[in-house]
């Protein structure tokens, strides 16, 4: 086995034991540090598939802000040391995630999945900023969409505010 | 350096670095064993410090909402930065129209950030 | 894979990193007791020099002290996430041109300067995982501070690095420093004061440094630490300290390179010059500005730095469009837009005023 398939196993068990960490501890602050560890186990599974770009990024917004904003979501809850309690839906919510689960088995198992590590670009950030800003064939209407998602994000959080006063 | 080296690298190094800062943390115990460092037990020195005083209430009060406002706004605009990272680098292969492309982009963006300004959303009170 | 490479590179950052942190500490004592018109610690050694071996010493055989409140695995862990991020910035540097060995440990990473923004957001988990594990109110409140704190001041810092990256078209660092045949900070101006003010904010340091105002927070986040612990995050906070100095000189003035091509070309003596520079101007800014107000923090970050380095961007990317080779004459126009739109953006809005709530 050489380094880059121990590289890969080392870092899908991390995430599956902290995915799990996530779900089964009971002090909320534990299980969402849990997740973070996840985030950063997902940035090192993209590095090792060649995307270092993705694995930057995976880091900057999901633990940098994301993890950052969940953590703070925790502690502005009410009685947080009192963990999760036990709730009258988890009969309907197993069944739901027992769905769920089977559904993305059966379709990751139904993919013929094209191997594409043999051609990686390596500089690959030039790369993407080239086919993104293409005017042919690039992503640019896609773009100024996303601009108007984030735009909703950022008039929605000052409705929020507003609220509050 | 090529790409896997270059992060193998960088890999063992954090685990080196977290080892690093165990045993920085786990020395003082080794040198607890010889008696170099004291330990002196009081239910006083384990309390949680307030200047003197005992704690009134618990710690985890409610903070301030406006807090949590200013993490949203900063996710926004951090994703904002990761789009701009590969139009920087790509720029001088895109010429005037990813320029353009992004001008419009942080167009849409900025009339958020103005109207946030306008509504004394960046105001801290 | 070069082991041996990796191997010297592991001991010369571990080793290096502490032992600068430890000369730096000695340094900013004494120099902030010059500014202060006191002579500072004089007592351990000549000039005060074994000062941080003393205090090494002091902290190693201090006794570990773990609030019983707490919660006790946080509270261990919290310096690990704080340290590890501080010295991975470091990986990346470059520290010289030739090949070989003596190059830094991945200086030529494709990704390099977004790699160093992205691992230095790590450590504002480590913050929050302090607080929280300390159980103390006076580490919670600090650590909601550092959070809006650094947060607000990421945006700018990383925009105004944007500037660098647009010029060299690369993102690596080596690249960077290469591209610079005139340093970045006379070509863009306007990015390397934006660039150095955040830092500053990001660093938690004096005018910025509302998470351990010792008159409101007592010492911050870090208060129910005690012994080696504490002496991580001290050394995890000045090593980012060196580090954000060693990134600054690698962007903005250089790096390894010698000024104008003379003196002697060892490029890691360079860095290290330019290192310390940055590293007294920040000292020097904390012995002259008082601290500011939360409102005002967070209005400058918003009002002041964030247009400033959209506007900065845009500047640059039609200067790198128009003229490819970016030529040296437009540092002269880059000034003169600098110095404009500072003075004019700071008429446009007010801090300050009013009650402020924490």
């Amino acid at each position: 086995m050489d380094l880059q398939a121990v590289a890969f196993y080392v870092l899908a068990a991390m995430l599956v034991v902290s995915a799990l960490a996530v779900v089964l501890i009971p002090n909320v602050f534990r299980a969402g540090l849990f997740l973070v560890l996840a985030f950063f186990a997902v940035a090192g599974l993209f590095i090792t598939l060649g995307a270092d770009f993705l694995g930057a990024v995976q880091i900057l917004v999901y633990v940098g802000a994301i993890g950052v904003l969940l953590l703070l979501a925790i502690m502005l809850t009410r009685d947080v040391h009192h963990g999760s309690p036990g709730n009258r839906l988890w009969l309907p919510a197993s069944v739901l995630g027992a769905l769920l689960l089977g559904a993305v088995s059966w379709s990751l198992l139904n993919t013929t999945w094209a191997d594409k590590a043999a051609e990686m670009p390596v500089p690959a950030t030039a790369a993407l900023g080239a086919s993104v800003f293409d005017l042919q064939n690039g992503f640019i209407l896609p773009l100024e969409i996303g601009a108007l998602a984030l735009l909703a994000v950022v008039i929605g959080a000052i409705v929020l505010v507003g609220e509050k006063k | 350096m090529d790409y896997w080296a270059g992060y193998g690298s960088i890999a063992l190094f954090l685990l080196v670095a977290l080892i690093f800062g165990l045993i920085t943390i786990i020395l003082p115990k080794v040198l607890k064993l010889l008696g170099l460092v004291v330990r002196k037990p009081n239910a006083v020195k384990y309390t949680t410090y307030e200047c003197g005083m005992e704690t009134i209430g618990p710690s985890w009060v409610q903070f301030n909402f406006r807090y949590y406002i200013f993490a949203l706004l900063f996710l926004v605009f951090d994703v904002l930065v990761v789009f701009l990272y590969p139009w920087a680098v790509s720029l001088r292969g895109g010429g005037w129209a990813a320029f353009t492309a992004m001008a419009v982009f942080i167009a849409v963006l900025l009339t958020g950030f103005l109207y946030a300004w306008k509504k004394g959303a960046l105001e801290w009170r | 894979m070069d082991w041996l490479h990796w191997l010297f590179y592991v001991g010369v950052i571990l080793g290096a990193v502490p032992v600068m942190v430890m000369a730096f500490i000695w340094l900013e004592r004494r120099g902030l007791g010059r500014l202060q018109l006191r002579p500072g610690p004089n007592r351990a050694g000549p000039f005060g020099i074994l000062q941080p071996v003393a205090d090494a010493i002091k902290v190693l055989t201090k006794e570990d002290i773990v609030p019983v409140a707490g919660d006790h695995w946080v509270h261990f862990v919290a310096p690990l996430v704080v340290f590890a991020p501080a010295m991975l910035v470091f990986t990346v540097i470059p520290f010289q041109e030739d090949g070989g060995l003596v190059r830094g440990l991945v200086p030529d990473l494709n990704i390099g300067i977004l790699y160093i923004v992205a691992v230095s957001s790590i450590s504002t988990i480590g913050v929050f995982m302090a607080a929280w594990g300390s159980n103390n109110k006076y580490s919670l409140i600090s650590a909601f501070r550092s959070m809006a704190q650094v947060v607000s001041y990421e945006i700018p810092l990383a925009l105004a690095i944007l500037g660098v990256v647009l010029a060299a078209g690369t993102m690596s660092l080596t690249g960077i420093v290469q591209a610079q045949a005139v340093p970045f900070i006379v070509m863009q101006p306007l990015g390397f004061i934006i660039f150095f003010i955040a830092a500053t904010a990001e660093l938690n340091r004096t005018p910025f440094d509302l998470m351990e105002a010792e008159s409101e927070m007592v010492a911050g986040y870090h208060i129910e630490y005690s012994g080696m612990k504490f002496a991580l995050f001290y050394l995890a906070e000045y090593a980012y300290t060196v580090g954000i100095s060693a990134i600054a000189a690698t962007l903005f003035l250089g790096g390894w390179k010698a000024p104008w091509g003379v003196g002697p070309q060892v490029g890691v003596l360079w860095l290290v010059v330019k290192i310390l520079l940055v590293f007294m101007v920040i000292l020097w800014i904390r012995g002259t500005f008082p601290r500011v107000r939360v409102d005002q923090l967070m209005g400058f970050a918003w009002k002041f730095l964030f247009p400033l380095s959209l506007i900065n961007i845009f500047i640059i990317a039609a200067e790198s469009l128009a003229w490819p080779g970016l030529p040296w004459w437009l540092l002269f126009p880059n000034t003169a837009i600098a110095l404009v739109l500072v003075v004019v953006w700071s008429g446009l809005f007010r801090l300050g005023g009013g009650r402020v709530q924490v």
